[in-house]
This record gives structure tokens, C-alpha cells and sequence, in this order.
């Protein structure tokens, strides 16, 4: 299991203003390579994504991705090899039936389905990684804090 | 193997809903070779419904085991210390296994997580369908190895009804008509002269339509 300590999800930036803290689980046959492409052409990305690098986003456990949202996490992103490209043949399509249920029970349980997202990349797609890194970031702005985020439980702290 | 199929997590939580300290239990055979209450499951269901209680503002205690098996009192010792401390028990076991706990932990609230469903076999990945009614009377050398009391939803002895298309079974839902299978089966393995025989009527007595069964080997007894 990936431990996720609260100083690596911290807030990215202290603005003053809450922003999103994101996870990104990123294969390293497509979606880890096309952020370094992206990092190599110095093309920019919010500041709000922790990139964790997977084998491939088959072997991504449903329970990793719970284990992020309960300990707080506004948002995760899953970013595999686009559909026919998986180095391991269908990993990323099986990634995509396990977030499919994922979303079912984030929508079930009340933390919200938009905030776990599935993207297919290739290795070359830096500016396609850099505009779903966005998406999610602005997906999950709008959305506030996950509703088991330190922030949202110390803003309700307040106002009781 | 028994196959279950998982509660939802809103009724996983419901049940649970009074109570503070909860010991989900996992069970290592059955339901963990049919994706419903092995190790896994029981880890996803806990993640899922501590979160969903953490939102209501009723923080869980959530503690989680998987023994061997459930419906067997020596594996179920393995749980003892865990049980003592929580205030309810979730069984993600068969029916059998739920019960067992019951006994086990007289004092003890035990939920079902799972709802059990037949005896099965898995027939791809993630696919189960049932093949054994458990009727106590086994019928299959007359059939060719398929039992029509389980597989032929109108559990007929003496051929098909006569509704079935295209080899399918006409209440639908894409099951193949059994006595189909069963003609096939006896002529791959030259036994149709089977059909030939009538079967009569059923003797449902060693059923559950009897009552609750129970077996005795005294040979086997210490």
C-alpha cells in the first residue's frame, strides 16, 4: 500500500485561499513519461497535483484510491495508456471498470464522483496531460474541499 | 463453491448504524474465490463506509479480519480477541458463516454483508452462474452431468417444455436451454437410450423442503 502522509498532500501554495490538492496516479508507460515530456518543454501545470508514478493504472488498487480520499484529498486523476496502447495489453482497461465502481461508491457514500477521473494518454501527449491536469483542478476547485478534507472539517469547526 | 454477491454500502451502513466499535469479518474460502467477502472486499467496504460515517460526523471504529473460513469453530477462535473489543460484527461470510459467528458470539450483534446466493461455479471472470440446488438426492448420472432441478427453470425430469428457441431457455436473460445441454451431453457420450427412461416425480423430502438437514457420519464421529 502507497502511504500518503498528510506533508505530501499538504496544500500546494499558501495563497490564503483553499486550493485543491490532487493525486494524480500516473502509468509510467504513458502518463508519467508525458508529464516528464511536459516538465522537459517547461510547460506549465497547476501547482496542485502529487504525481505518484504506477506500473501501470491496472495495478492501481481501489483501495489506494480510497485510501487517498479518506485521508483527505480533494481529488484523484488516473491517468493510463490511451484504449489498445497498454503496455501490459488491458490494464488500463481493466483501471477503467475498477474506476467505474469506484465512482459509484465515492457517489454513494457522498464524497462525490466528478472528483475521480480517468484519462487515457500517450507518452508524447505533454499538452493533452498539462489540459487534463487542468480540467480535474478546475473540476474540483468548483467543487470545494472533499467533504474529508482537513479544510472542509475545520471550516464546519467554525461555523458550529 | 457457495457464490454471494456484496450489500450495498448504504445498506452495509445502516445496519451498523447504532453501533460504535464494528469488526468486519472476511472469510478466506468461498466468498474470496467469488470477489464478494475475501480480504479485499472487506478492506474496499471498510475504506467506503468509515468515510460515509466520517461525513455523517459518527466516526467508525472500524477493525478488520480475515480467518480461513467461517463455518468452522476452530478458525473462528483466530477472531476471539478482535470480537471481544468491538461492540458488532459484519460477517462478509455466506449465510452459513454469519450464523456461525451468531453462535460463536452469543453476546454479539452479527450482520450479513453479503447476500448469499447458490452453489456455483465460475464460468469466466467475474461471470458465476448456479449449478447445484443442493436438492440432497443427486440426479446427475441419469442426465448426463447436468442437472435439469437446477438448470432448467422449470425444474422438469422428462425432457424440455417445448419453449425454448435457438437453444435458449425461453424465460431469457441468455441462459441455454438445460435439457438441450443435456440432449448434447448424452449423445457426445452415447448414452441418449437414458432418455428413454421416465423419471418419477421427484422426491423432494431430503430438500430443504423438508426441514432444516443435518448430517451424521458415525464413522467418522470421535
Amino acid at each position: 500500500m502507497i502511504q500518503l502522509e498528510r506533508e505530501e498532500i499538504a496544500a500546494p501554495v499558501s495563497t490564503g485561499r483553499w486550493e485543491p490538492r490532487i493525486i494524480a496516479f500516473c502509468c509510467n508507460y504513458c502518463a508519467y513519461a508525458a508529464a516528464d515530456l511536459a516538465g522537459s518543454k517547461r510547460m506549465q501545470y497547476p501547482a496542485n497535483v502529487r504525481i505518484v508514478h504506477t506500473p501501470c493504472t491496472g495495478k492501481i488498487e481501489m483501495e489506494h484510491i480510497l485510501d487517498a480520499f479518506e485521508k483527505g484529498i480533494d481529488g484523484v486523476l488516473v491517468a493510463g495508456c490511451l484504449e489498445g496502447g497498454c503496455h501490459f495489453l488491458e490494464g488500463n482497461l481493466r483501471a477503467r471498470q475498477h474506476i467505474g465502481r469506484m465512482r459509484e461508491i465515492l457517489d454513494e457514500i457522498g464524497v462525490g464522483a466528478e472528483r475521480l477521473k480517468m484519462v487515457n494518454l500517450s507518452a508524447a501527449m505533454a499538452p493533452a496531460f498539462v489540459e487534463r491536469v487542468e480540467e480535474i483542478v478546475e473540476t474540483v476547485r468548483a467543487l470545494g474541499p472533499s467533504p474529508l478534507s482537513p479544510s472542509r472539517r475545520k471550516e464546519s469547526a467554525g461555523k458550529s | 463453491m457457495i457464490v454471494a454477491s456484496p450489500k450495498s454500502v448504504t445498506e452495509l451502513k445502516n445496519l451498523i448504524a447504532p453501533h460504535r466499535k464494528v469488526l468486519f469479518v472476511g472469510c478466506g474460502t468461498c466468498v474470496t474465490v467469488c470477489l464478494a467477502g475475501g480480504e479485499r472486499e472487506v478492506g474496499i467496504a471498510s475504506y467506503a463506509v468509515r468515510m460515509a460515517r466520517k461525513i455523517e460526523g459518527k466516526p467508525l471504529e472500524l477493525t478488520q479480519i480475515t480467518i480461513e473460513r467461517q463455518c468452522e469453530n476452530e478458525f473462528i477462535k483466530d477472531m476471539a480477541e478482535p470480537a471481544a473489543k468491538a461492540d458488532a460484527i459484519v460477517s462478509f461470510g455466506c449465510g452459513a458463516g454469519v450464523q456461525a459467528l451468531a453462535e460463536r458470539f452469543p453476546g454479539k450483534p452479527v450482520y450479513p454483508a453479503l447476500n448469499t446466493q447458490f452453489l456455483g461455479i465460475l464460468e469466466e471472470q467475474a461471470v458465476w452462474t448456479e449449478k447445484c440446488l443442493g436438492c440432497g438426492d443427486c440426479m446427475l448420472a441419469e442426465f448426463g452431468g447436468i442437472c435439469p432441478v437446477t438448470r432448467c427453470a422449470k425444474r422438469l425430469l422428462n425432457g424440455p417444455c417445448g419453449g425454448s428457441t435457438e437453444k435458449q431457455c425461453e424465460v431469457g436473460d441468455g441462459r441455454p436451454c438445460a435439457w438441450q445441454l443435456i440432449y448434447n451431453r448424452l449423445k457426445s457420450i452415447d448414452q441418449l437410450d437414458r432418455l428413454d427412461a421416465i423419471v418419477p416425480p421427484k422426491d423432494w423430502s431430503p430438500s430443504w423442503h423438508g426441514s432444516p438437514r443435518k448430517i451424521v457420519r458415525e464413522e467418522h464421529r470421535v
